[in-house]
């Protein structure tokens, strides 16, 4: 069971490779960001070099999954053709205090009319799609 | 420090505005390149100058009328300039003037078209994602949690903002409230003739939240045109003329790092870039007479209108207040033509002519003694882009 209906565009990896070990991560039920060898700097989305300290030297790293809300959406509006008919959905913007408040992105599971707080805490959960040409899995949100 | 060379402050002015009829996305009985070279007629006529004569192009967000084509078609003289400004799609509108601008002065171009052409019907909307296929990069972190749209994309940076600054409902509302009701007196408006009440605000449907459907720009077909010159041949021109008085673009630190981490996402990302404006124009919020404010979304003009320093966040529910909005006598008149809510979404350049228009003493919704007017292009993305256009007063 997927949150939201199949249809969707399916993410594959970067022909760079660039973001092959979340992806690899997400799959295995780890959350995986990148941190600077040299200055432990966080950085999220993935980025060739550390922002901070422009070291190369950027290291995967497994993260609990764990975080709060920092921003959201109620989505209404079907914008996608697999969504027509869907009904409403959540997308929550959530931050790791952990990890250096890095914010990512996933659907709140539960109730798509449910009250949302900014600041809540979530935890991570992953969604697997095995069914995908090229499988994967998302990582997506419930209050904890 | 900006220094007087360093600087576009009167040298350039607008000398011909024109666009074609606007209609509802998907409804021009005519292809996009067919717009876009009506569009660049009426302008040539407005300014009183022989089509061919134009001799540069600019435009934004990677429009698809190629300046090389419309060169040819127009029987161009000489093709001096072929500008596109790169990245932020309507946030390019006043950039793209800038661009222009800035060409004229360092003598590489003399006649300067700024267009933008769209026939959303030909081509992909801009509110409605492709069916099906994969994604990568930032898409792969967005797409499948089913944010693809701007409305969605900047509904997560408003929410927060409005968490942050206690942003009310009735603050949005007058912005919309304020564009449709300058298109009634509009004939070009495609809302002409379709005036907004608070109840019908309140009541439409959520689009993404906290955006209404009120609170989102329309999709439209048309083009729009603008002709610029240098100060020096401006006197020769019909019009009173409209002068360049500053341009900035950009946006603040990291605002493009993926999935969302921008260190200031709930912004219009104008905060690093009007001071260079107001630098430049050697004014300040407090001197504009009229304001165009790129409404994609009305939180997206709230937060431009802030981050410009015409109000303090915690004073946006008191400043956005209707009857502040509306010409002729608000306090700030804005977006006087209807603009992207009510005009029409010509990704912004309409605000442009419209504030030639307020300068020129031309506008459906006049303001008196309009000589200093401001142009804000399509907030929220990077980079975004500002410009201040003045009368012969202000120079």
């Amino acid at each position: 069971m997927t949150y939201l209906p199949p249809g969707l565009p399916a993410p594959v990896t970067e022909a760079d490779r660039l973001d092959l070990p979340y992806w690899e991560g997400t799959r295995q039920g780890v959350l995986k960001v990148q941190r600077c060898g040299a200055c432990n700097t966080w950085q999220w989305g993935p980025e060739w070099l550390c922002h901070h300290c422009r070291s190369w030297d950027m290291r995967w790293v497994a993260v609990e999954g764990k975080g709060r809300i920092w921003t959201w959406t109620r989505c209404w509006h079907p914008v996608h053709p697999a969504l027509k008919n869907h009904g409403p959905y959540l997308a929550v913007l959530v931050e790791l205090p952990h990890a250096g408040n890095v914010r990512m992105l996933g659907n709140l599971l539960g109730d798509p009319q449910q009250e949302v707080v900014i600041g809540a805490a979530v935890e991570a959960v992953f969604e697997p799609h095995d069914e995908a040409a090229a499988p994967y899995a998302l990582v997506q949100w419930r209050i904890a | 420090m900006t220094s007087d060379t360093r600087s576009l402050r009167g040298k350039v002015a607008i000398v011909g505005i024109g666009e074609t009829t606007y209609y509802k996305h998907g409804q021009s009985p005519e292809p996009e390149f067919k717009l876009a070279l009506m569009a660049i007629l009426a302008a040539a006529e407005d300014a009183g100058i022989d089509p061919s004569d134009i001799d540069s192009f600019a435009s934004y967000s990677n429009d698809r009328n190629d300046p090389s084509r419309l060169a040819a078609a127009l029987g161009t003289k000489e093709l001096r300039l072929s500008n596109m400004q790169w990245g932020g799609g309507g946030g390019g509108g006043a950039a793209a003037v800038g661009n222009a601008a800035a060409a004229i002065i360092t003598g590489q171009a003399d006649i300067v078209v700024v267009y933008r052409a769209l026939a959303q019907g030909q081509f992909q909307r801009f509110g409605r994602a492709a069916a099906g296929g994969t994604v990568s990069g930032d898409n792969a972190l967005i797409n499948p949690y089913g944010i693809f749209v701007p409305a969605q994309r900047y509904a997560l940076k408003f929410m927060r903002y409005t968490h942050e600054h206690g942003i009310g409902r009735e603050a949005m509302r007058a912005i919309a409230m304020a564009s449709y009701h300058h298109a009634q007196s509009n004939s070009r408006a495609v809302m002409y003739g379709r005036p907004l009440t608070e109840e019908m605000y309140d009541s439409s449907r959520w689009i993404a939240e906290p955006y209404r459907l009120f609170d989102c720009c329309q999709e439209n077909d048309g083009a729009a045109a603008l002709i610029l010159v240098s100060a020096e041949r401006a006197k020769d021109f019909r019009h009173p003329t409209a002068y360049v008085l500053a341009v900035a673009q950009g946006s603040d630190h990291r605002n493009a790092a993926r999935s969302f981490n921008a260190p200031d996402f709930a912004s219009s990302s104008f905060g690093p870039v009007a001071p260079h404006l107001w630098e430049m124009a050697k004014l300040g919020p407090g001197d504009v007479d009229v304001l165009q404010s790129y409404e994609n979304f009305t939180g997206g003009v709230l937060m431009s209108m802030a981050e410009h320093g015409f109000f303090k966040p915690e004073e946006a529910n008191e400043f956005l207040a209707l009857e502040n909005l509306l010409a002729p006598r608000g306090k700030l008149p804005l977006n006087t033509s209807g603009g992207n809510l009510a005009e029409c979404y010509m990704h912004g350049l309409e605000l442009q002519i419209e504030a030639v228009r307020q300068i020129r003493g031309q506008s459906t919704a006049q303001v008196p003694d309009a000589h200093v007017a401001g142009v804000i292009a399509g907030p929220m993305v990077t980079p975004v882009s500002t410009m201040i256009v003045g009368s012969q007063e202000t120079l």
